[in-house]
């Protein structure tokens, strides 16, 4: 299957929950060898997301990938917020994603994760931390 | 004499390789060249035939191996201009040469002594120069470029004057705009100022014909696998006088003539440059390489990318949206095109496009100061060599066309 799905493209082209939302916990991550960029506003009331919008630039995988877990999030809970792992991230996307686009595809997951931890006033994570499948419990 | 590029092509066993249903149109030579079959034979045919340590021992192996590495040496010689072969220093690629002469002859510098560097430059070409400012309280200036993407000689010699610059490192050719720099105004500039001048030649090597001689640079830098040579070995050359001056580098087996437990005497040049065992399999890949670009001609080589770099230009400026760095005047332009489209990110466009067997180089190549002069956070990089045929280009910008209209908006 390839990796530019229709599905893909359409997120690409038409990204949902994209936005800000003003009083909301605000965070950005980078892709700094490509220069793609992602910023996630949470709203979380009671332990549950309530609300998310994002905003960013990039390419089509990481735009795509975004738009797709933001679907997502809206209304789970933080702890299965923070339970995320890459593979769902791949699951979401439902496309073959190879070891050169990785990156592009987990920049939503990396951003999310360290949103989260900003939220709990947290450093943020490293990218081997967002990407290794044994991460330590946050 | 016509170039005959089918003729060329079949001597590259990679180019009958197919991605899917398509034959590969490799158009990423500035990164990396293919390899013709004679280069791939020396390398087996050392393996097979003389494979033994160079310079150590007397047996008959190993004297079949020191031989075939001198003889690699003065290719790489005869190649250059150099004087002598032992201005020749064999490193692990051009990368590794910048970083011998950022701490040798870094070690002969004193705090406030400045290094002048372009910022066009390569990261290979910028970061062992941050690295020694940073270790010994050296001052970088960075050259500016003009707006067509040339080495500002006039603002060169503003800041050379100033006569702290003891050396200037810079580009022979631009591996993201094409554009051949003023190299020999630049030394001459830099002479008369008492600083020395390398030459990072990685990109110039694969298209010109190169004479250290006549271009009197104090040292210069190339890779062998961008100039259809194997991986890892690269050549640094150093004028006699000044490498025999500096500190060796690493430190290790066969750099040395005597140890004690009280220190060591270095070997003389070029062994007193080239520590632990050295690449021999690779220096003979590198001879046959160079050795193939003469017996192919350098300039029939230079006409025959020149032909597809103006046809390439034309096509791609025919894209709407496309934007292409650096000057369109193909007289200009050697060996690459970087360009953009705008609302299409590089890394989408070369991954599309890579289906269909075209390969382009997406990202900033290396020169992250030259894009964010140039205020866009990466490009897409066209680049020929001598085996490249028209019929590549138009694949290429047919493929492009698919992929925009794919990804835009």
């Amino acid at each position: 299957m390839d990796l530019y799905a229709d599905n893909i493209l359409d997120h690409y082209k038409h990204p949902r929950n994209t936005g800000g939302i003003s009083r909301a916990i605000s965070h950005r991550e980078e892709n700094i060898s490509c220069g793609d960029d992602l910023t996630i506003d949470l709203v979380i009331e009671d332990g549950v997301i309530v609300d998310l919008e994002w905003r960013g630039e990039g390419c089509a995988i990481s735009q795509a990938a975004m738009s797709l877990l933001s679907e997502d999030i809206i209304g789970m809970t933080v702890p299965d917020a923070e339970a995320l792992k890459p593979d769902e991230v791949y699951s979401l996307l439902g496309v073959p994603v190879g070891p050169r686009r990785f990156k592009c595809a987990l920049l939503c997951l990396h951003t999310l994760m360290n949103t989260l931890r900003a939220a709990r006033a947290q450093p943020p994570q490293s990218w081997l931390e967002t990407v290794s499948l044994d991460t330590p419990t946050l | 004499m016509t170039y005959d590029v089918s003729s060329i092509r079949r001597q590259f066993p990679i180019l009958q390789k197919k991605i899917g249903n398509n034959p590969l149109c490799y158009l990423d030579s500035a990164a990396t060249s293919q390899k013709p079959q004679c280069v791939i034979d020396a390398v087996v045919d050392f393996y097979m035939t003389k494979n033994a340590n160079v310079n150590r021992g007397v047996h008959a192996l190993s004297e079949e191996a020191t031989v075939a590495h001198d003889a690699a040496r003065e290719t790489v010689r005869k190649f250059i201009g150099a004087k002598h072969a032992y201005e020749i220093i064999f490193t692990k690629n051009a990368t590794e040469a910048i970083n011998l002469v950022a701490r040798s002859f870094g070690d002969t510098l004193k705090s406030g002594d400045r290094i002048a560097l372009s910022i066009l430059e390569h990261h290979s070409n910028m970061v062992p120069w941050m690295q020694l400012a940073d270790t010994r309280g050296i001052g970088l200036d960075w050259l500016p470029m003009t707006d067509d993407g040339y080495i500002d000689v006039e603002a060169t010699d503003v800041i050379l004057k100033k006569g702290a610059t003891k050396l200037v490192a810079i580009s022979g050719l631009s591996n993201v705009l094409g554009t051949l720099q003023p190299i020999e105004k630049i030394i001459d500039i830099a002479h008369k100022n008492g600083a020395l001048v390398l030459i990072d030649a990685s990109q110039l090597a694969a298209h010109e014909v190169i004479d250290v001689q006549k271009l009197d640079c104090d040292f210069l830098a190339f890779s062998a696998h961008k100039t259809y040579g194997p991986t890892g070995i690269g050549v640094l050359f150093g004028k006699a006088e000044i490498l025999k001056k500096i500190p060796p580098f690493l430190g290790g087996g066969d750099m040395i003539q005597t140890v004690t437990t009280q220190g060591f005497t270095p070997a003389e040049l070029p062994r007193k440059f080239e520590a632990g065992t050295v690449a021999a399999a690779d220096a003979a890949g590198l001879a046959a390489a160079l050795n193939w670009m003469e017996a192919a001609g350098m300039k029939a080589i230079k006409q025959h990318e020149a032909s597809l770099i103006t046809h390439a230009l034309s096509s791609l400026q025919k894209i709407n949206g496309l934007q292409i760095l650096g000057p369109t005047d193909p007289k200009k332009r050697i060996g690459c095109i970087s360009f953009s489209i705008e609302g299409i990110h590089p890394h989408d466009l070369t991954d599309v496009i890579g289906k269909e067997g075209v390969c382009l180089r997406a990202g900033h190549h290396c020169t992250q100061p030259l894009h964010a002069l140039l205020q866009i956070p990466a490009s897409t990089r066209l680049s020929v060599a001598a085996y490249n045929t028209v019929e590549d280009i138009d694949w290429c910008i047919l493929s492009l066309q698919k992929a925009i209209s794919l990804l835009r908006k």
